[in-house]
């Protein structure tokens, strides 16, 4: 997250003037529940992807790596969808680091 | 060249509408102002104007299409009266936040209820934290200037607000009376070529409107919207002298009426004015030092022009055509922030102020009870006691 910007220095009006800043705001802040994806499962069949709301599942090479927890809200679609139930979520106290790094 | 017309305050701004010739005008009718959206719409149909003229299902809707028409770029115009007004209230918000700068004409009508189709101010004057510039009109003639200018005041590149242009329900929308309108492109000339800064649909520059803004923007945001009304006082008077300079007409932030050398002196909004400077005159006629300041502008508030004006009086009354329930004494909104002014602006000691709260509803107010506002302040003047200082001017015991 960049330093905030003064009222001197922001554009008028609320107005957003440069594209994708959503991609500054960590909403992965308020997630209290953590997508774990069992690699053994998961056949990389990407639905996971498709159906997340916040573009928060990592994928390289057609394959399904892991999750962006800077975004991703623990809203758990990912979960519900998989169908090779490949993926837990686990709270936040519990995960510890797992998960991290994508 | 310029003719001279039989309008009424409705008509005549509908004629500063035509001649402004706006992108876009969303409205709907209630009285007393439906006559100037419908005097519009026929221009309109008959192809005077290029406008979008959106018909609605209410004033919210009116006010959300003028918030979209203006993010897009358009611009725009709209009237309304009382519980319209009301009704915009939310997007009223919304307009003065994201900083569009349209027009909207107010013929001023009390809130319901009981329910009243008749003058006062509790309409605007309840909307005098909504981030719109405020300018009160006298007459049908100031009615039809003050349109034309609030186009130049909302678009300055150091203001972009909405302004509302407000005149008195029925007293002047319904009036007929001598009025000057200018050359149609001299009104073109004036108000001249519209350039968004922002928008919604320049594709070559992607922007985001009405975005979410937490506790971590919110207040830079309105913290701005300040800052646009301190700018605000210098581009009313700018355009004023530009209009002076085109029109003959000389605006400011307010007129002061045989008030250099006044003894006492009458503050009041639109209308009411004009019936004090009758009253005024006929004082003067008398040898009583009675004077006038009449605020065109109340958002931004003139707070120390009007002390500068006002430093040599002896008394002041302050007329409100509204009141603030439960606020200090009942006093009006005009007063309060005229006392404000002067506990932290003026000088010790403090000039004795009254304040008057009158008409209610519609209720008349005559030439003798503004000659007894007068008369009251001499004796304030004379004994320098202010006695009761908030009074209900013409209501029954």
């Amino acid at each position: 997250m960049p330093e905030p910007k003064g009222w001197k220095e922001l554009p008028i009006g609320g107005i957003i003037d440069s594209p994708g800043s959503a991609r500054d705001l960590e909403t992965g802040a308020w997630r209290a529940r953590r997508p774990i994806v069992d690699k053994d499962k998961c056949t990389s069949c990407l639905q996971c992807w498709m159906f997340c709301p916040d573009m928060a599942v990592v994928v390289q090479a057609d394959k399904m790596r892991g999750f962006d927890l800077y975004h991703c809200k623990g809203c758990g679609i990912c979960a519900k969808i998989c169908p090779a139930d490949a993926i837990a979520m686990v709270a936040e106290a519990e995960a510890g680091t797992e998960g991290e790094g994508g | 060249m310029s003719d001279f017309r039989a309008l009424d305050g409705n008509q005549a701004v509908a004629e500063a509408m035509r001649q402004i010739n706006p992108d876009v005008v969303a409205a709907y009718p209630i009285t007393p102002q439906t006559e100037a959206v419908q005097v519009f719409s026929q221009f309109v149909a008959d192809g005077e104007v290029d406008t979008e003229f959106v018909t609605v299902e209410s004033e919210h809707s009116a006010m959300s299409a003028c918030v979209g028409a203006g993010a897009a770029g358009a611009r725009v115009m709209t009237c309304t009266s009382s519980a319209g007004l009301a009704l915009m209230w939310e997007i009223t918000y919304i307009a003065a936040s994201m900083r569009l700068p349209m027009v909207m004409m107010v013929a001023n009508r009390a809130l319901s209820g009981p329910i009243n189709i008749h003058c006062d101010h509790a309409d605007s004057m309840g909307t005098r934290d909504n981030g719109w510039i405020q300018i009160y009109s006298e007459n049908p003639q100031e009615a039809y200037d003050n349109m034309i200018q609030a186009v130049r005041i909302a678009e300055h590149a150091d203001v972009t607000l909405p302004v509302m242009v407000m005149q008195d329900g029925f007293i002047t929308s319904h009036s007929v009376e001598r009025v000057e309108v200018f050359d149609d492109a001299a009104v073109s000339g004036f108000v001249g070529p519209y350039a968004a800064n922002f928008q919604l649909l320049g594709a070559s520059r992607p922007l985001t409107f009405g975005a979410l803004d937490f506790y971590d923007y919110y207040f830079e945001h309105k913290r701005q919207q300040v800052e646009a009304f301190s700018h605000a006082t210098e581009a009313v008077l700018e355009v004023a002298a530009d209009f002076n300079c085109r029109f003959g007409r000389d605006y400011g932030l307010f007129q002061a009426y045989r008030l250099d050398d006044a003894e006492v002196a009458v503050v009041v909004l639109s209308s009411t004015a004009g019936t004090a400077k009758v009253v005024v005159d006929d004082l003067r006629a008398q040898g009583i030092r009675a004077g006038l300041l009449k605020p065109r502008v109340f958002r931004p508030f003139p707070a120390a022009e009007i002390v500068r004006a006002l430093s040599h009086v002896k008394a002041i009354a302050v007329m409100d055509r509204s009141t603030s329930f439960g606020s200090m004494m009942g006093a009006g909104p005009l007063f309060l922030e005229t006392a404000a002014a002067f506990h932290v602006l003026g000088r010790a000691p403090q000039i004795p102020m009254v304040g008057y709260v009158f008409g209610l509803g519609g209720r008349d107010i005559s030439p003798p009870d503004l000659e007894g506002v007068y008369h009251d302040l001499l004796a304030v003047a004379d004994s320098g006691d202010v006695g009761d200082p908030v009074r209900y001017l013409g209501v029954r015991g």
